[in-house]
């Protein structure tokens, strides 16, 4: 047996279809709910993650049968997401990182999705490979929560 | 009934917007019942739109006080909005905003021009 590399762990592939974006950001709040974070904690997380699903679903895919994988582990008091799908990838990341910028202002698109993402979170890794994809990975550490790891140290 | 107000009935009905509009104040205010994300905007943008044209108020209210998430998408919505009321003079306000999305709005500086009154949620 490999040796337990998180405390918790979850993986979600979900087709790149806009009505799957409550979805995904129900489930990882609902995974996340194990480490008993605040409303407010888990409302920021909640937020970050539609933002992603969002950008994978606009900006990746041309259609809504491709997939975007969701990988979830949780260790210690802090939970890690990682959103990734195979799609156009980013050419510039400094650029779409800014405040305001958008490539689909026509959609209504604010441009502050990944600010929020940054604002909302502890961390947040963006790496992209043109035509290949992109990867998300961001992690929030939740305050709450040292007693009940105490507790499942058994 | 014509074809394309049939469609935006079907559209109101299936959207998660209440309308009351004040005739004789010309103050149109409208309740969001949903969640704002990228995929539901679209229906409420519409319905907005079609409803701020329609009745040519003087001023609109954007009512979020059964809205309990919202993402970056509701900042363009919102901006959207104003745009469309802007171009009939009548002017934009939010009311009942909860914290967790005043904080959204409050990183794009958007409430110098869109402003969030402070109301009693009348049920």
């Amino acid at each position: 047996m490999n040796k337990k590399k998180y405390d918790n762990e979850m993986k979600l592939e979900i087709m790149s279809k806009s009505s799957n974006e409550a979805f995904a950001r129900i489930t990882v709040s609902a995974f996340a709910s194990q480490l008993d974070p605040t409303i407010e904690e888990l409302s920021d997380i909640k937020t970050a993650v539609s933002e992603i699903v969002t950008n994978s679903i606009i900006h990746a895919y041309d259609t809504s049968d491709e997939i975007i994988k969701i990988h979830s582990m949780i260790e210690d008091n802090s939970i890690t997401i990682e959103i990734s799908d195979t799609g156009k990838g980013i050419e510039d990341i400094e650029l779409a990182r800014k405040p305001l910028y958008t490539t689909k202002a026509e959609l209504e698109r604010s441009g502050m999705g990944f600010t929020i993402v940054e604002t909302f979170m502890d961390e947040l890794k963006i790496e992209s490979i043109l035509g290949l994809g992109t990867k998300i990975t961001m992690k929030k550490i939740i305050h709450n929560c040292e007693e009940n790891n105490l507790e499942s140290e058994s | 009934m014509e074809k394309v107000e049939y469609k935006m009935y079907k559209i109101l009905k299936e959207s998660y917007m209440k309308i009351d509009f004040n005739e004789k104040d010309k103050l149109l205010k409208l309740k969001i019942d949903d969640e704002i994300d990228h995929h539901r905007a679209e229906s409420l943008r519409r319905v907005a739109d079609y409803e701020i044209q329609r009745r040519n108020p003087k001023k609109v209210i954007l009512d979020f006080n059964n809205v309990f998430f919202m993402d970056s998408a509701g900042i363009g919505m919102v901006i959207g909005r104003y745009k469309t009321a802007s171009m009939i003079g009548a002017k934009l306000e939010m009311i009942n905003v909860k914290e967790n999305i005043k904080k959204i709005f409050e990183m794009t500086g958007i409430l110098k021009i869109i402003p969030i009154i402070e109301e009693e949620c009348n049920e």
